[in-house]
């Protein structure tokens, strides 16, 4: 087959087509492709046989229930909630353990740097700094991420998610999104930046531009720890320990949704502005139901996620206390770097409810969001008495130290869930849209939207008085 | 595509759509309806020798894997789900446009095989561009469940082309349809396509420009497939045709003004 055609012979082809341009090019279209169709049917009438068609399948049973326009939300609801709530009550006493074995074994280094008669600054920077960082986000990350992981994964495997997907299509066509954005976002329950890869899966430019700029919204597990953390110390009544975890999964069911109606009103607002077009249509197909295999689905989400993600905070968690401890321990004038900065930030940051401490840690945490915790305790500790943190009740005692009330745990659940994505995720949108334009606003949007609404929460609860 | 020269079409496929092929490699096209298990069978079929990145000047991914069967080694190259190939949207382009002038040694069409009335017409689209045509009809565990048969004799005789019943997801029917690749990619099998006749206008239309066409194309295209292109009023496909098959890139007019124009084209 010959590869080329003359120059000469292209321009007579452009001759041949403007002569018949002249004519009707439309309708001819539409003969074509209604001829294609047709034949197609008939092709496929003559050689498809259906049987059994009175044997109604049980998985359109179960879909009528689970995709239900009236039972399908609250029964999504309440799976997440039992989720959760398993997560909450199932990580508290691993989370202890750990936290106090860490907090042993920081006392026995502790003792071999005395004894070898090592600088102060080396333990410092060593054991209260990197040691304290990794085993901070080790015990406060590790519990709950293997309890929550293999859940999500059961529920996956089982093939429930496509269809919390094809609930959420109508709302995202709604929103002028495409319902396969609700896909990309149960990848971004996991991670945003596997969230932002996933996109791909969405054809037209214009909604997968949309899904990646608001793929944030969905907390990642980077956020959930500190999700579940907060919402299980300062969002439990002082009910019975049962109550109290219902309470705590309440809270960050009502977090998801939040970000999911957050991602939907940001969809809207850029499908009507930035992002304009016409939906583009899509059949999603519903894969049937199978029976989970529990040990395979285990194993895999341990290994593949949750030991993976654990690697991730611990390589950004080493460097990162390292940077917090030196940050804390210069001193310039009477205080620390560290106080310094976090008083620079203060006013700014008592306006959204937070504190300067917390900015602070968010700002150190942008290359993974599962460092932000420890980074915040570790400046606490720091620049506060110096405290031995062996279990949650203590964890909870130093934030009230630090002038804590529901609402800083409330306004950091928020901020968390809606400020910029990690570095991670932001590298991942850069390569993804190859444009530093949508990186930025990736960003930006995100970030203004956090400031915005932990204005007004904080705002609005001062002025009623109710902290 | 026999005698077209091998080093053309892998400069051809590094250079305008991004694929690095060897010479020996043969080079097969992956096309489908979103939904239909193209990327199961895409990956049952590669396995772990996957890479990934974009179309060339398109936002579009694009996915290439490799997979030897019998000695032969095979490159296959995922494109765009997509429900036609009118050139509506970015990924109906790109896939078209690789089918056409990506010059693959066969074309692979999955199709969903509890949804064949939907499905098929992409691949009649194809058969118009290329007799290289194999076509998996897939998910038919699915079809088994819902109490489903398809007569695949049948299909491949309608059709004119080699059909495969597969199953990706359990594996089922991967080595056949290796097997028919196989055949097509080195010429032991010569597809006959079915051709769908049109009204006797759009036919004799239809005729009169292939008798235009032909000396014209050089056998680079089917003329048929042009004609239908062009009665259609189709104006992506000059352009593509220009961008793909001329031997060095028109100078865009529009960007002759505001860049350097070289001697060779005045100015107007």
């Amino acid at each position: 087959m010959a590869a080329s055609i003359e120059r000469s012979d292209i321009h007579r082809l452009h001759a041949i087509a403007r002569q018949i341009q002249e004519k009707n090019t439309e309708a001819v279209r539409d003969v074509i492709v209604e001829k294609i169709y047709q034949h197609s049917q008939t092709i496929a009438g003559e050689v498809t046989r259906r049987t059994n068609q009175n044997k109604v399948d049980q998985d359109d049973r179960l879909d009528a229930i689970l995709t239900s326009r009236y039972f399908g939300f609250p029964i999504m609801l309440i799976l997440l909630g039992i989720v959760f709530w398993i997560t909450i009550a199932g990580a508290n006493v691993p989370s202890d353990l750990l936290a106090s074995g860490f907090g042993w074994l920081e006392g026995k280094l502790t003792d071999a740097f005395m004894w070898a008669g090592a600088p102060a600054w080396l333990h410092g920077v060593l054991v209260l700094g990197l040691y304290r960082g990794v085993s901070w986000v080790i015990s406060v990350m590790l519990p709950p991420m293997a309890i929550f992981f293999p859940l999500f994964a059961l529920l996956e495997d089982a093939g429930y998610l496509p269809r919390v997907a094809f609930n959420l299509d109508r709302l995202f066509r709604k929103a002028g999104g495409h319902g396969k954005q609700s896909l990309t976002m149960a990848m971004g329950f996991g991670c945003n930046a596997a969230g932002i890869i996933s996109c791909r899966i969405i054809e037209s430019p214009r909604e997968r531009m949309i899904a990646i700029l608001t793929n944030n919204f969905v907390p990642c597990n980077g956020r959930w720890p500190t999700l579940i953390l907060l919402s299980s110390l300062f969002m439990v009544g002082a009910v019975g320990m049962g109550a109290s975890v219902t309470m705590a999964s309440l809270v960050v069911v009502g977090m998801v949704l939040f970000g999911i109606v957050m991602t939907l009103f940001v969809s809207w607002a850029l499908s009507k502005t930035l992002l304009r077009g016409v939906p583009s249509h899509f059949t999603l197909e519903l894969p049937p139901y199978r029976p989970p295999q529990f040990g395979r689905t285990i194993v895999r989400s341990v290994y593949d996620k949750t030991l993976f993600v654990l690697k991730r905070a611990i390589i950004t968690a080493a460097p990162a206390g390292v940077i917090t401890w030196i940050l804390a321990n210069i001193m310039v004038g009477d205080k620390s770097v560290l106080t310094h900065v976090a008083d620079w930030f203060a006013p700014f940051a008592h306006a959204i409810g937070l504190d300067g401490y917390i900015l602070m840690a968010f700002l150190l945490g942008l290359p993974a969001n599962e460092i932000v915790v420890p980074i915040l305790i570790m400046g606490y500790m720091a620049s506060g008495a110096m405290m031995e943190l062996d279990d949650m009740g203590a964890l909870k005692a130093l934030f009230l130290e630090h002038g804590w009330t529901w609402l800083t745990a409330l306004n950091m659940m928020l901020f968390s869930l809606l400020h910029y994505p990690c570095g991670t995720t932001i590298y991942t949108i850069a390569k993804e849209t190859k444009s530093a334009k949508w990186t930025v606003l990736s960003a930006v949007i995100p970030l203004a939207i956090a400031i915005v609404v932990c204005f007004i929460v904080a705002q609005t609860v001062r002025y009623f008085g109710w902290v | 595509m026999s005698c077209m020269c091998i080093e053309k079409r892998t400069e051809l496929l590094h250079h305008k759509f991004g694929i690095a092929a060897s010479a020996e490699q043969k080079v097969i096209a992956l096309a489908g309806n979103p939904n239909t298990g193209k990327s199961t069978v895409f990956n049952a079929l590669t396995g772990l020798n996957q890479h990934t990145g974009n179309w060339p000047g398109k936002t579009v991914g694009n996915a290439q894997g490799t997979f030897t069967h019998k000695g032969q080694s095979f490159l296959l190259v995922d494109l765009p789900g997509t429900y036609s190939l009118l050139p509506n949207s970015v990924d109906e382009q790109v896939a078209r446009d690789f089918i056409c002038f990506g010059q693959p040694d066969v074309t692979l069409v999955v199709v969903d095989a509890t949804a064949m009335e939907r499905n098929l017409n992409l691949a009649l689209q194809v058969m118009e561009i290329t007799d290289q045509v194999v076509l998996c009809v897939n998910l038919m565990d699915e079809a088994e469940r819902k109490g489903i048969e398809i007569n695949i004799a049948d299909l491949s005789k309608k059709l004119g082309i080699p059909v495969v019943a597969t199953a990706a997801r359990q594996k089922r029917g991967l080595e056949e349809l290796q097997e028919r690749l196989l055949d097509v990619a080195c010429g032991n099998i010569v597809p006959d396509p079915f051709m769908l006749r049109y009204s006797q206008e759009i036919e004799q239309a239809i005729s009169e420009l292939e008798l235009k066409l032909t000396p014209l194309l050089k056998g680079a295209l089917k003329a048929r497939w042009v004609a239908l292109r062009l009665l259609d009023g189709d104006d992506t496909l000059l352009q593509d045709i220009e961008r793909y098959m001329t031997e060095e890139p028109l100078q865009d007019p529009s960007l002759g003004r505001e860049q350097e124009v070289s001697p060779s084209w005045p100015q107007a």
